[in-house]
């Protein structure tokens, strides 16, 4: 997309741009300030950690990786080290958005209703994910939230979403959303899954189970009940070709509706930035090409966590970590660089290397087509 | 069946128990985690070494049961809150269970709550013997249950009398 800069006044140069602070951007920036690259962090949210802020719970992973600390408490962390490793070579931006990136490697940036540009040199994009919805009648009506919205209204600003949940999908999303949502004092009716098993880590299923909360595979939403809000939820069972069984419906009385039924990568500034894109249903849909140092197909254009490939947090950290580190040895940065990238290599194999990583393996050889990619 | 519902099977759940000697001997970590998933905390989280090393980050936890001597640590330190500490040796018609409970507001002391079993189903009368809550729980409390001996291997949650979790 070509479009005019006339009448847009010039911010800053900065080396390297970071769009999006959660925790792949954290990490990015991180690693290439401690490179000793200038960073410019860019967030459109007044605080930083994207979806860690709210995730209440203690984190799987590598003890190294923040394994057992909670969600919550990352961000912290990485900003301390930013401000404290980065000094005057980190500068963050917040309630800052990016709206569009120019072929000259720019970005219209807006703060306030200011639009400015911004000058880097290189561009890693952090820009994570999106919910994806589920087609039923009455998924239109008030009290039909994605987890990640309900997990905001509770965990950031403190709002009951409703008084009795229908969570729909039994991935992690699904099952950490309901145990929160029991922390917080709401019912969970039921958490329902269209497949013949659960998706999400059987430790959090057992959990939730614990807490009388029902888990019930091969079930759909067929309808939710209601005039002005949902006032109620229709759900049937599929057989095994996914098709409703007749006469298994039953109504829950619910005035909330969760959808937990996987991510999209929020790939708008990689498509308008014309970076070559596969679509592969194992990372979520559209995600960018790029090679084994996250970089895409447009040379100074870097990505890392969700919108390179629906993950989790700790291998969003570690190819925030890559991105940074190559990004910086682009601009010359290159200390130590043989180690750490070794280093970083481990990690994100170790945590893909289990059968829980089995999908995510699948589809970073169908990105790759064969060829090695990050 | 765990896949399908989270409740572990019979076998997962005897598999992963103490024998009956070492039951005898006092408190004992007992690691109900059965699906291979990258995490590792609880191979740090063990000053006792019974709680085996792992040589991929997607092991399933191996414990010794002879090793570990029931501290707990390890207990707040699992995320998927899936180990606990059985104390058959409490009384005479009681034993204890140690869960994690991440639930306010906490039980008293003294306390008489419903144990709940693996689906959540009511197992049997449980007393609050002791809540740990400590900072270096890090918001994982422990909340020592007395069951019934037949119930040691049941209760892995309560229900406070009243309807509050």
């Amino acid at each position: 997309m070509r479009c005019s800069r006339e009448g847009v006044s010039l911010l800053r140069k900065t080396e390297i741009a970071v769009v999006g602070g959660g925790p792949a951007g954290l990490s990015a920036a991180l690693t290439a300030v401690r490179q000793g690259a200038n960073v410019t962090l860019v967030d459109r949210d007044p605080i930083l950690g994207g979806q860690l802020v709210k995730q209440t719970h203690m984190f799987f992973g590598s003890k190294r990786q923040y394994a057992a600390i909670r969600g919550i408490d990352i961000p912290a962390e990485l900003i301390a080290a930013l401000e404290k490793e980065g000094g005057d070579r980190i500068n963050m931006l917040l309630d800052t958005t990016v709206l569009g990136y120019y072929d000259d490697g720019s970005l219209l940036i807006e703060k306030d209703e200011q639009a400015r540009v911004l000058y880097p040199e290189r561009v890693i994009f952090a820009t994570g994910a999106a919910e994806k919805m589920l087609p039923f009648p009455g998924n239109d009506l008030p009290g039909v939230y994605g987890a990640g919205a309900v997990q905001t209204l509770m965990n950031v600003y403190g709002i009951k979403p409703g008084n009795r949940v229908l969570m729909i999908g039994a991935g992690n999303i699904g099952l950490i959303v309901s145990y929160q949502l029991v922390q917080a004092g709401v019912e969970v009716a039921a958490i329902i899954e269209g497949a013949p098993k659960i998706g999400g880590y059987l430790v959090h299923a057992s959990k939730i189970r614990r807490a009388g909360i029902p888990i019930l595979t091969s079930h759909t939403i067929v309808e939710a009940k209601g005039a002005e809000s949902v006032e109620g939820a229709v759900i049937c069972k599929l057989d095994e070709n996914w098709n409703s069984i007749p006469g298994t419906e039953q109504t829950l009385d619910v005035d909330v509706i969760c959808l937990a039924v996987g991510l999209s990568p929020l790939t708008e500034l990689v498509w308008q930035a014309c970076c070559e894109q596969v679509y592969v249903p194992e990372l979520g849909g559209y995600v960018p090409k790029r090679n084994e140092r996250m970089q895409t197909s447009l040379p100074n254009i870097y990505v890392a966590g969700d919108v390179a490939g629906i993950e989790e947090a700790s291998s969003a950290m570690i190819c925030g970590k890559i991105a940074g580190l190559y990004a910086a040895d682009d601009l010359g940065y290159s200390n130590n660089m043989e180690q750490l990238s070794a280093e970083f290599n481990r990690e994100l194999n170790e945590l893909r290397a289990g059968e829980a990583g089995a999908k995510i393996r699948q589809g970073l050889e169908k990105l790759s087509g064969g060829g090695r990619v990050c | 069946m765990l896949e399908k519902t989270g409740v572990p099977t019979p076998e997962q759940v005897k598999r992963a128990a103490p024998t009956e000697d070492r039951l005898k001997k006092g408190p004992v970590a007992v690691v109900e985690c059965f699906q291979s998933i990258p995490c590792d905390p609880c191979q740090y989280a063990c000053n006792q070494g019974a709680i085996k090393e792992f040589v991929d980050i997607n092991d399933v936890p191996i414990i010794d049961h002879e090793e570990c001597n029931g501290c707990g640590i390890c207990i707040s330190q699992c995320p998927g809150l899936a180990i606990f500490v059985i104390d058959a040796t409490y009384s005479e018609d009681k034993g204890l269970v140690k869960v994690p409970h991440e639930y306010t507001p906490l039980p008293e002391k003294g306390e008489v709550v419903t144990g709940l079993d693996m689906a959540g189903n009511e197992a049997c009368d449980a007393e609050v013997v002791k809540v740990q809550s400590a900072k270096s729980l890090d918001r994982t409390p422990v909340v020592w249950l007395a069951v019934p001996h037949d119930c040691l291997m049941k209760v892995r949650g309560f229900r406070r009398k009243g309807g509050a979790e």
